[in-house]
């Protein structure tokens, strides 16, 4: 994977237009689900009810930004050689302590996502920033790029169960907000109905950014 | 940049022991927590076997009702040993029921609510699925032939097809169906294929898509019927002398 290092310039403004762009690129024209097509794996599994996927939202959120901060910090003692061992260890530590914290005091939302927590260990996107980012980045410029990827998977996945939910259970966080009359679409329980969510997403967001695919 | 083999040795090190130790932290001051969690979540399954209205209520209620109408019994119909109970765990009890080993069959009564009567014989189980262990508490009327609930988990199942023996609405095909027929136990068995009407009384609409955890499904309602069978027999007959 290739290193991007985003020049910086002394005493920057805590929010320069070239921050901005960190945080603000993934979540449309490099959105890491839409246009990396990567975390595909926990967007078809934990979208089917709004909650569990705001969980795993937060979760992916924390895990990302803590360890693209962590990595940052290391990235100068970071040994070549065993940097991507040294990397998966960090986010699999971050990743058993999001789980561990879930079953003590989320235990319901825990016994749902406890599974797909596990694989955020596995999720391209945290790797990817690490590798991609955090290695060659300062610290603070790490945290907001953690910040944008995560938000770019966040608001992907959190549309995919909104549409997942109302029209495969017909609620939203599990309240009730289409009639009883309405009977539910089983398609969309099934992560088959993710797979043609996300890709109508992908498809009216290449549509309106007029992003092809580089042969 | 290229360190020696030194430092690279020496940075592995220093993060294994970082890393264990604050996982080991964290493991160790959320284990508390964590074993009331699972405590009052096994009072939750099986108060929602005998009581689904309470779905909605926050835990600490339903193991307030737990706590003062449940009463557990051993197979013998004799209380059982407090120390024991709480340290009961049924996925071990299963392991020594597989070995033919003695193991301890709990029965949770669930009395009326002056506490004069038995409404409810509430049966733990435990099994295998497709891909790992499913577990259950499977209620019956007092007459001991009529189930009145059942309440199925599951550690892996897949989503959407498996794991519907979690769904309340595939475990509320099991209401109102008998496991003794003409006076012998005959376990409530999920068929194959789903959408079928008209099953007789020992036979369940099954799943379609996940044939193989049905199967370990009905696996295990088999043989923890057949394990509660003496205590199931002695209480119809006596119930059936009552009448």
């Amino acid at each position: 994977m290739s290193t991007e290092t985003v020049a910086a310039k002394k005493s920057e403004a805590l929010f320069s237009k070239r921050r901005k762009a960190i945080v603000t690129d993934p979540l449309d024209d490099d959105n890491p689900v839409t246009v990396q097509v990567l975390g595909i794996c926990s967007a078809l599994a934990v979208t089917s009810k709004l909650e569990p996927t705001l969980v795993m939202s937060i979760a992916v959120t924390f895990v990302i930004i803590f360890s693209n901060l962590i990595v940052s910090l290391l990235r100068n003692a970071i040994p070549q050689r065993i940097r991507i061992i040294v990397q998966l260890g960090i986010v699999a530590s971050l990743v058993i302590i999001v789980d561990q914290v879930l079953k003590a005091y989320l235990y319901d939302v825990s016994k749902v996502v406890g599974v797909y927590v596990g694989l955020i260990i596995t999720n391209c996107i945290v790797m990817g920033r690490l590798e991609a980012f955090a290695m060659a980045n300062k610290p603070y410029d790490s945290i907001l790029d953690g910040l944008g990827s995560s938000f770019g998977y966040a608001w992907v996945i959190l549309v995919v169960a909104f549409f997942r939910e109302l029209f495969g259970s017909g609620t939203l966080f599990d309240i009730r907000v289409l009639p009883e009359a309405y009977v539910n679409n089983g398609l969309m329980t099934s992560p088959v109905g993710a797979f043609i969510i996300i890709g109508i997403i992908i498809w009216v967001q290449r549509a309106r950014n007029g992003y092809v695919e580089e042969a | 940049m290229q360190q020696s083999n030194g430092y690279v040795i020496g940075f592995a090190v220093a993060m294994t022991v970082i890393l264990g130790g604050i996982l080991s932290f964290t493991a160790v001051s959320l284990n508390e927590r964590q074993k009331e969690e699972v405590a009052l979540d096994t009072k939750k399954q099986i108060m929602l076997s005998v009581l689904p209205e309470m779905s909605e209520s926050p835990k600490s209620e339903i193991a307030k009702v737990y706590d003062s109408r449940i009463q557990v019994v051993g197979i013998d119909g004799q209380a059982i040993d407090a120390a024991v109970l709480e340290k009961l765990d049924i996925s071990k009890e299963w392991k020594k029921l597989k070995k033919n080993q003695p193991a301890i069959l709990p029965i949770y009564k669930f009395m009326s609510k002056d506490g004069s009567s038995v409404e409810s014989y509430i049966l733990p189980m435990y099994g295998y699925g497709l891909w790992n262990d499913i577990w259950g508490y499977f209620a019956l009327e007092s007459d001991m032939n009529t189930v009145k609930g059942v309440v199925f988990s599951h550690k892996g199942e897949t989503p959407g097809l498996g794991a519907r023996i979690g769904d309340k609405e595939v475990q509320d095909r099991y209401i109102g169906k008998k496991i003794f027929v003409n006076g012998e136990l005959k376990p409530t068995f999920m068929v194959k294929g789903e959408g079928k009407t008209g099953l007789p009384d020992y036979e369940v609409d099954g799943l379609s898509g996940a044939t193989l955890t049905a199967i370990g499904l009905n696996e295990m309602v088999d043989r923890y019927l057949n394990q509660y069978k003496p205590f199931l027999e002695k209480g119809a007959s006596a119930v059936s002398m009552a009448q």
